[in-house]
């Protein structure tokens, strides 16, 4: 997934090989993770796809099924892998991620900490993130997730910077052999404040903690235990709103006499051209924009503090 | 020097101490002077805590905002400061002479405390120019500089446009060089940033400067004309203006650098510290002097091997242009199922360069989105979003480019 592996690089000249893993993309909010194995079909509600026509082609390929239908094969990033993982606990989404990597101050050569790893949503662009110098060392108490997320991490190619572990860091805190080298920590606990204690230790001077709590309580009593030994200490909350787009088409009707007391009828028609091979007129024609009636109302509030400067 | 307040202060204090080092500004006998500070580590915090939280009885019904509450005068302040009294002793001054204050709750004494120690002792955090902080104070200071892109819309275009070490990224950066800068900085100075230009004048990129990055970093940044890298041949006319003109931009960046120039941005946070972010060394000596190549023109070598490869993404920042008229030209220079976003601060011109996309087939995975961040405030008791909160952070189209040749309708 990441670039760092010159022979995996996407590029003009490389092609889907057997053992590579593709999205496939249906529909803007249908795709799925698949493995690419030379006698193998994926089948979906548009028929069944020889994966022995996907070798060999380009990643962003339009292919074809045996009844005509088609999909398109896309190379796999931090942010599909995060619409098409396995959820096995709720998790983070595209604007949190975004938002955690740019205030934790991550760059490639960074040490992070994270607890819990969940499905690994986070854990995969914080890789990304770091890589290839850096490393990120990820633990959950569920040794089960622990597994699945190992799994998952050697399926997207990012597991050499990934290491999970399984340990319980609000009871026993982070392992000792970090302290003072980590650059940043994220944590998604539910009782984080009794792993701040912890926290502190690990950071290197002006280390940057960032913990993501659903309930406000759990805000509210973080930041008490952060005012101790931390600084700047910021909540947020983010939000994306998505927007759909429609072509209106205005089609004049007939007007009626002279003008004078006549009106005008109208006639529009609106066609939703999402992939369709329509000519545009753009006379008569206009793109509209509106936001869309599903929205996310609320995931977590985001609370980020530095390390108190002491010497 | 700095100005904080109404006072200008001396920076030489700063140089040699860490980065998240804590300052005060002092009355000295040459004037105000910044002094270090040792923060508490405040364990006496819960203790207050608590009893703020317990029996609260006061309330603001006596209380009548003529402005005659205090009785120091201005006059009085000036002849404390100069019989050499602290920040801090004026401001338990200005507590003990102000007739309403023991009439305040306790939160409306913390909040008149902090507002005294801001104006008259004011503290001063040194931060590291990163990303986040230079996108940040920009934007509270000078948006129209970097077209009013907010820190979590930059967070997303670079998560959006799969920034990481090695890739060879394609940006349109009309932002004063924010977004080069940030690009840079998760690169790593490993693959490349390609500030492209449209048309022939170069867009400016001082603001990679205040990222102080290292050489490993700053050759990672490079400049080229869309000609450059869609044309075939070896030289062009177009090609040798910027040449010339990336030349003149490295010479005169290198001029500013070699003087002791400090760009003061001061924020002031919520807890009464202003975070300065300085264009500042690690060694104590004043001068700059390392050499700044950043936007030099890329090479012929690296040209042919976008032109083999193509890019990994690409990110638009072009607030005053309309998007299609140039992605057009810019996508087909990407890699097959390269992803891409483009930021623009209004709606209708990404919802136009959207749907010519989609009926094109150009791309997919296509989506306009808006990011929504609010602030809040957490205190006991007194949690809540904060008051002031920044209406709108733009709009993003994201997708992937497709396999399937440009000009193609089926």
């Amino acid at each position: 997934m990441l670039p760092t592996d010159p022979t995996k690089k996407i590029s003009f000249t490389r092609c889907i090989k057997e053992g590579d893993l593709v999205i496939v993309y249906e529909r803007h909010d249908c795709m799925k993770a698949v493995k690419v194995c030379q006698n193998s079909a994926f089948q979906n509600r548009f028929g069944a796809f020889k994966h022995s026509d996907w070798i060999g082609k380009p990643f962003g390929s339009m292919v074809f099924s045996n009844k005509g239908g088609f999909v398109y094969l896309l190379a796999p990033t931090p942010e599909l892998w995060t619409l098409v993982l396995s959820h096995r606990t709720q998790i983070l989404y595209i604007a949190d991620i975004s938002f955690v990597i740019m205030y934790l101050e991550l760059v490639p050569g960074c040490l992070v900490l994270e607890s819990g790893t969940g499905s690994g949503s986070l854990t995969t662009s914080l890789a990304r993130a770091v890589a290839p110098t850096g490393h990120v060392y990820t633990f959950d108490f569920h040794e089960q997730r622990a597994a699945s997320a190992r799994e998952d991490f050697e399926r997207t190619g990012v597991s050499s910077f990934v290491t999970v572990g399984v340990r319980d860091i609000q009871g026993q805190g982070f392992p000792d052999e970090f302290s003072g080298l980590a650059d940043s920590i994220f944590l998604d606990l539910p009782q984080p404040w009794l792993a701040i204690p912890s926290a502190k230790k690990m950071l290197k001077q002006d280390g940057i903690l960032c913990s993501f709590s659903p309930c406000i309580e759990q805000v509210q009593r973080s930041c008490e235990s952060l005012r101790l030994n931390f600084t700047d200490i910021r909540t947020f909350e983010i939000l994306l709103r998505t927007y759909e787009i429609r072509q209106w088409r205005a089609d004049c009707g007939q007007g009626t006499g002279g003008g004078s007391a006549g009106s005008i009828r109208h006639k529009r028609k609106q066609h939703l051209i999402e992939g369709s091979g329509e000519k545009e007129n753009p006379n008569n024609s206009t793109v509209m924009a509106r936001p869309n009636g599903e929205a996310r109302g609320h995931t977590g509030y985001l609370t980020f503090a530095r390390l108190k400067c002491l010497s | 020097t700095l100005k904080i307040g109404n006072k200008n202060c001396s920076l030489q204090p700063l140089i040699g101490c860490p980065f998240g080092s804590l300052f005060q500004v002092d009355n000295g006998k040459e004037g105000p002077n910044l002094s270090r500070v040792i923060p508490s580590t405040e364990d006496d915090v819960q203790e207050k805590e608590d009893a703020q939280i317990s029996g609260e009885f006061r309330d603001n019904r006596a209380i009548v905002d003529d402005n005659k509450a205090q009785c120091l005068s201005g006059e009085d302040i000036d002849e404390m400061r100069r019989q050499g009294a602290t920040g801090e002793e004026i401001v338990e001054a200005l507590i003990a002479n102000s007739a309403t204050f023991e009439k305040k709750t306790s939160f409306s004494q913390e909040k008149y405390k902090l507002k005294k120690q801001k104006k008259y002792a004011p503290k001063v955090l040194l931060r590291r120019p990163f990303a986040r902080s230079i996108c940040e104070a920009y934007f509270k200071k000078n948006p129209a500089r970097i077209g009013f892109l907010r820190v979590d819309m930059l967070s997303l275009l670079l998560s959006m446009g799969n920034v990481a070490a090695n890739s060879d990224v394609l940006v349109v950066d009309m932002a004063g060089g924010l977004l080069t800068g940030a690009v840079a900085e998760r690169l790593g100075g490993t693959g490349y940033v390609c500030n492209t230009c449209i048309g022939d004048s170069l867009y400016p990129m001082d603001i990679v400067r205040i990222f102080n990055f290292s050489n490993e970093i700053c050759k990672s940044i490079v400049r080229a004309s869309v000609s450059d890298v869609t044309s075939q041949s070896e030289t062009s006319e177009q090609s040798d203006q910027l040449e010339s003109a990336c030349n003149m931009e490295i010479q005169s960046n290198e001029q500013k650098s070699s003087s002791v120039s400090m760009e003061d941005i001061s924020l002031s946070s919520e807890n009464g510290v202003s975070d300065l972010i300085l264009e500042a060394n690690h060694s104590p000596v004043n001068k700059i002097s390392k050499s700044h190549k950043v936007g030099e023109k890329a090479s012929q070598e690296t040209l042919k091997l976008w032109k083999e490869n193509g890019f990994s993404s690409m990110i638009v920042v072009a607030p005053e242009l309309d998007p299609w008229s140039f992605v057009k030209d810019l996508l087909p220079l990407l890699s097959y199922s390269a992803p891409f976003a483009i930021y623009h601060q209004y709606l209708q011109p990404l919802a136009t360069c959207m749907h010519s996309l989609q009926v094109r087939k150009m791309a997919i995975g296509l989506q306009i989105s808006e990011p929504w961040l609010r602030e809040y405030q957490v205190l006991p008791s007194r949690t809540h979003p904060c008051m002031q909160m920044s209406g709108c952070g733009g709009y993003i189209l994201s997708g992937t480019r497709t396999a399937t040749n440009a000009s193609s309708q089926q």
